[in-house]
């Protein structure tokens, strides 16, 4: 892969936007389910211990990903949007793709805020590799409730508008038929690559050939 | 080993858990003959089982077992002939934080609901100075026994009652009780003041 590829350019995403995406888009869903798993079923509580520390490794992870594709958002060419789509849908979908990397930090932060104030005072032990300190929060049961509370609220959030973002990526594929979802699979320079060489118009430019 | 050496006013006497010799404490400041000494106690509610599991980062989870029982007798004749039965009941562990507490007696550590003590039997009972001794005995825990060994300081005496500091590093995940590490050491570290009661 050439160098050029791995940045965005106006005709699509370069490797680290998609790379990105993918790989946040992979542990959001990892850890909401295991969100859901620990605190919603009923399971061996060593199990659950060590559940709780996957999350909270794979959620400093997530945050750290995050922040550099929050950056990375704020700094890097933006493709030109999908040629099929009107005013009203780019503005839909940028205002989506703000409250989506958004809440990627929120979630995270949160959950650290839930380990920092916790009484249990368990300390993130990243990997097993390097401690994360606490954020400088006091502790009580009180403060833990609350930051509970927020985690899940925004977590939830989250998993709705990671649907809401799902469906309109497999209703623009599915029923609309343009390149929506495929350019956040290939970059833009193969695009132009594949679309020179097909010939093809810039609406199904990326789509496989049958 | 003897316990009676030279001259009968610097008679020491040792027990299992006990060592008596030159203390500071009034209590013993006239160092007790053997005869003495030698006898079997009961423990009494007064003493603590306190315990300590490092964690990363610093500090650590402290607590105590509230509820336990056990008896000691320490030989007229010979130290090292000296024993200690020792039971304590997982349940009444405390650490101020009742969820770590559940934690403790779930199926993840103690598991109270199949295993209701944790006990200990000593085998071997051996002087280390004037006042300290080496306890080594049987510890049982979750259906795993093993072989232990505790240092005992003696603290005080008197004729109706003696104590100790009891210390010993006890790896947890031999009795299958490793859950948490590395974030928590698999060292517990005891430090315990038993006291003992004539009988």
């Amino acid at each position: 892969m050439g160098s050029d590829m791995l940045r965005n350019d106006k005709a699509g995403f370069g490797w680290i936007t998609i790379v990105l995406h993918w790989a946040i888009a992979a542990l959001i869903l990892a850890l909401l389910g295991l969100g859901f798993v620990m605190r919603r079923t009923a399971i061996d509580p060593a199990l659950q211990f060590s559940l709780y520390q996957w999350h909270k490794s794979l959620g400093f992870t997530a945050l750290g990903l995050a922040t550099i594709r929050a950056l990375w958002h704020l700094i890097e060419v933006r493709p030109r949007p999908s040629a099929s789509l009107n005013a009203l849908e780019r503005r839909a979908a940028s205002a989506t793709h703000a409250v989506l990397i958004v809440l990627a930090l929120a979630v995270p932060l949160a959950g650290w805020a839930v380990a920092s104030t916790s009484t249990l005072n368990i300390p993130s032990f990243y990997f097993n590799w390097i401690v994360i300190p606490h954020l400088p929060m006091a502790k009580s049961v009180a403060a833990e409730d609350l930051w509970t509370l927020v985690h899940m609220t925004l977590a939830y959030l989250l998993l709705g508008f990671v649907a809401l973002h799902v469906l309109a990526a497999l209703y623009h594929h599915f029923a609309r038929r343009d390149d929506v979802l495929v350019r956040m699979l290939q970059t833009g320079s193969h695009q132009r690559a594949s679309s020179q060489a097909a010939g093809s118009d810039p609406v199904t430019v990326g789509r496989k050939k049958p | 080993m003897t316990l009676r050496l030279q001259s009968p006013t610097k008679t020491i006497a040792f027990t299992l858990l006990l060592a008596l010799g030159s203390m500071p404490s009034p209590a013993a400041a006239a160092a007790p003959d053997l005869a003495d000494a030698a006898g079997n106690y009961g423990i009494t509610p007064a003493s603590r089982i306190h315990f300590t599991v490092a964690q990363a980062g610093g500090g650590g989870i402290v607590g105590n077992f509230a509820r336990f029982s056990g008896s000691f007798r320490i030989d007229r004749n010979d130290v090292g002939h000296s024993t200690v039965e020792f039971t304590l009941y997982p349940e009444s562990v405390k650490t101020g934080e009742k969820r770590i507490e559940d934690f403790l007696k779930s199926s993840a550590v103690f598991d109270t609901a199949n295993y209701n003590t944790v006990t200990f039997r000593s085998t071997n009972v051996k002087q280390t100075g004037p006042d300290t001794a080496a306890v080594e005995g049987t510890l049982t825990a979750r259906g795993t026994s093993r072989k232990e060994r505790f240092s005992v300081t003696l603290l005080d005496w008197n004729r109706a009652s003696i104590a100790f500091n009891i210390r010993g590093n006890i790896h947890r995940s031999p009795y299958g009780m490793d859950v948490g590490t590395p974030i928590y050491s698999n060292v517990v570290e005891f430090d315990m003041n038993i006291k003992g009661q004539r009988r």
